[in-house]
């Protein structure tokens, strides 16, 4: 167990998930609360041989990450909501060419430039609909540094899997905080690498054309295969294409590869949530004060759970409106005006049943804060 | 290998307007190429957006078609990643020099090894004839009816003054003075900047009455001169073409091999 226990800040953790799961790539610019990632990964990559570098602003950043994927990378970048923003247009494109690649957004207050300090969960939705156009994309998160570690490890999984960006939705409060992390051995995690191609260099190879499990195999950059890589509509060759059946098919099998595979992305933990009859819902660092207010609840006999959401895009509807069925109340804690609350009211049977528990001054919200909504739900007063 | 196998031929006819010079350009690039013997599978072709942009998709290389003003943050990543590959990114002047006037900058920066070729037809062509950072001032374009008071870069010294070891200038008239040029840069170890004047009869020629692309043609003939020559030297308000910089400086993928090689020994004492 040597050097395997850590006493580090969440975005540490972070990179210690990244260099697990194998990245070998990184570009960014500084902002806070997310540069402890890039000044780690500083120092960690060229050590077993990657690639760092800090580029002029996040667009670039975003689009050397993309770059260094078809080259066969696992890239990632890191940022904060301004940066997250400007890294959009690049996003979008690698949804569109199908680029494995890792962008972690530890949140802070918006919009504009906001609070930089201080803690928010306000970017849930421009994670799903920042960039422009019909499109799917997997968002993930987690409340604490183990977690933080597994989900980034996810993060590269699924990228590789579905041959998509991921986003890892960190905050500022559980990327600035320090706790226990503890380093897993090599091989206790599974860690999913590029798939590529098997076929010959005298043989046709289509880096669009999906497997029958609806995988698609990639080529390196500077292999034998050369194709094209546009951000253009295109056919399975990669090359633009304008024809009406070529467009709604790639724009079907962009949404669907993910949508289609809501329950094998899904992730989430349930603490107290047998039997409840009052359910938190919440993710991130806000999850940590439903946790305790839970455990707290339980000990004195009340049935209060809490259902934490660690993957927010796809929105896990079948689970929440499963585990809300027999609910009195919902509760969803975030630190926003409501982003997650729209979602779950969506998903279950009773949505007038459904409450906003949230703090939006830059606060983390506590446990106290969590018994006032509570209190008037309950209609015992404030 | 003829410069036709360099191609993927059955995207012909090229979307170029008839005239347009950015298929005069292509050509240079290929027998530049060519001569070089360079393996189809060790270039990778970067662009942005715009009627330049298009070239990567009608070579045979590994072509990477990207955002408006983006080719050179995108090849920056292929190239740290893979620095035996030849990353070449052709772009247009608006391209190369508004959205991604940055990118442009800080390559030339870095010293990365990329050869960034500006394919200058001072417009926006295929939106429609707009100005562009290299139009200048006094052009008509749609978005200047009553003529442009913007000022124009040099790409030139933009270049040099941002730490490009390798500038030079050509126009496409000049094709095999282009080739050559093409040729010099893509074997410069360090970052590469070759403007190639181009003319868009379409969108720039007939409203700034150049004429046809013949008339637009001779234009680049003379109002351009050799550096060093006497033409230049009888009228400085030519237009100097040849290599301007051609220095050896250290290269960014090269001292990232250094950094890695101290950070392993670190890591192991």
């Amino acid at each position: 167990m040597k050097n395997k226990i850590r006493f580090v800040q969440g975005n540490e953790a972070c990179v210690e998930g990244a260099m697990y799961a194998g990245i070998d790539f990184f570009a960014g610019y500084p902002i806070t609360p997310s540069t402890e990632i890039m000044e780690h990964l500083a120092t960690r990559l060229p050590e077993s041989g990657g690639r760092f570098i800090q580029m002029e602003d996040e667009i670039a950043s975003m689009c050397a990450v993309v770059g260094a994927s078809l080259t066969g990378r696992k890239a990632m970048t890191a940022t904060s909501g301004p940066g997250f923003s400007l890294k959009q247009e690049a996003i979008g494109y690698a949804c569109m060419t199908e680029v494995p690649c890792v962008i972690a957004n530890v949140q802070r207050g918006g919009p504009s430039t906001g609070n930089p300090t201080h803690v928010s969960q306000g970017d849930i939705n421009q994670a799903r609909w920042g960039t422009h156009g019909d499109h799917s994309i997997i968002a993930l998160t987690a409340s604490n540094h183990q977690d933080v570690f597994q989900i980034t490890v996810d993060a590269f999984n699924l990228a590789e899997t579905y041959r998509t960006p991921v986003i890892l939705l960190l905050d500022e409060a559980v990327g600035h905080m320090r706790e226990k992390l503890i380093i897993p051995e090599e091989g206790e995690l599974e860690v999913v690498n590029r798939l590529r191609t098997s076929l010959g260099r005298d043989v046709d190879y289509h880096p669009y054309l999906p497997r029958e499990d609806g995988r698609l195999p990639m080529s390196d950059f500077g292999d034998e295969h050369r194709f094209n890589v546009t951000g253009l509509f295109h056919d399975m060759w990669g090359f633009p294409s304008a024809n009406p059946k070529v467009i709604s098919g790639l724009l079907r099998h962009l949404v669907d590869k993910i949508e289609n595979n809501v329950q094998s992305i899904t992730r989430y933990k349930e603490h107290y949530l047998e039997g409840a009859e009052y359910i938190m819902i919440s993710y991130g660092s806000s999850a940590r004060s439903a946790i305790h207010l839970a455990k707290a609840r339980r000990e004195r006999g009340e049935k209060m759970g809490v259902l934490e959401l660690q993957s927010l895009w796809p929105f896990p509807r079948e689970l929440v409106r499963e585990k809300c069925e027999g609910a009195k109340a919902v509760l969803v804690v975030e630190m926003n005006m409501g982003q997650v609350l729209a979602q779950v009211k969506a998903a279950v049977r009773k949505p007038g049943r459904v409450f906003l528990g949230n703090r939006i001054d830059g606060k983390l919200i506590t446990p106290s804060d969590i018994k006032t909504y509570f209190r008037v739900i309950q209609g015992r007063g404030v | 290998m003829a410069v036709k196998d360099y191609l993927r031929q059955r995207f012909f006819p090229h979307m170029w307007c008839p005239g347009c010079g950015h298929g005069t350009i292509l050509n240079s690039l290929l027998r530049a190429i060519e001569e070089l013997e360079l393996e189809k599978k060790d270039i990778v072709m970067t662009s942005g957006i715009g009627c330049s942009a298009r070239i990567s998709g009608y070579v045979d290389f590994h072509s990477l078609h990207t955002m408006h003003g983006r080719a050179l943050a995108c090849a920056t990543g292929v190239k740290l990643s893979r620095p035996h590959l030849n990353v070449i990114v052709p772009m247009g002047d608006g391209d190369a020099l508004a959205i991604g006037g940055n990118h442009f900058i800080h390559a030339a920066r870095r010293n990365i090894d990329i050869t960034a070729i500006v394919m200058n037809n001072r417009i926006y062509g295929m939106t429609g004839g707009q100005f562009s950072p290299l139009s200048g001032v006094g052009i008509k374009a749609t978005t200047a009816p009553y003529t442009t008071i913007d000022n124009n870069f040099d790409v030139v010294e933009l270049a040099t003054a941002a730490g490009a070891s390798f500038v030079a200038r050509s126009t496409a008239y000049h094709v095999k003075e282009s080739t050559d040029i093409l040729k010099q840069a893509i074997q410069h170890k360090g970052f590469s900047v070759v403007e190639i004047l181009s003319q868009c009869p379409t969108h720039y020629g007939r409203k700034n009455k150049e004429g046809d692309a013949v008339s637009m043609l001779e234009l680049h003939k003379t109002n351009t001169a050799k550096i060093g020559s006497k033409a230049l030297e009888k009228n400085p308000v030519l237009t100097p073409r040849g290599i301007f910089v051609d220095t050896d400086k250290p290269e960014y993928c090269a001292e990232y091999e250094k950094v890695i090689a101290f950070a392993m020994k670190e890591k192991t004492s």
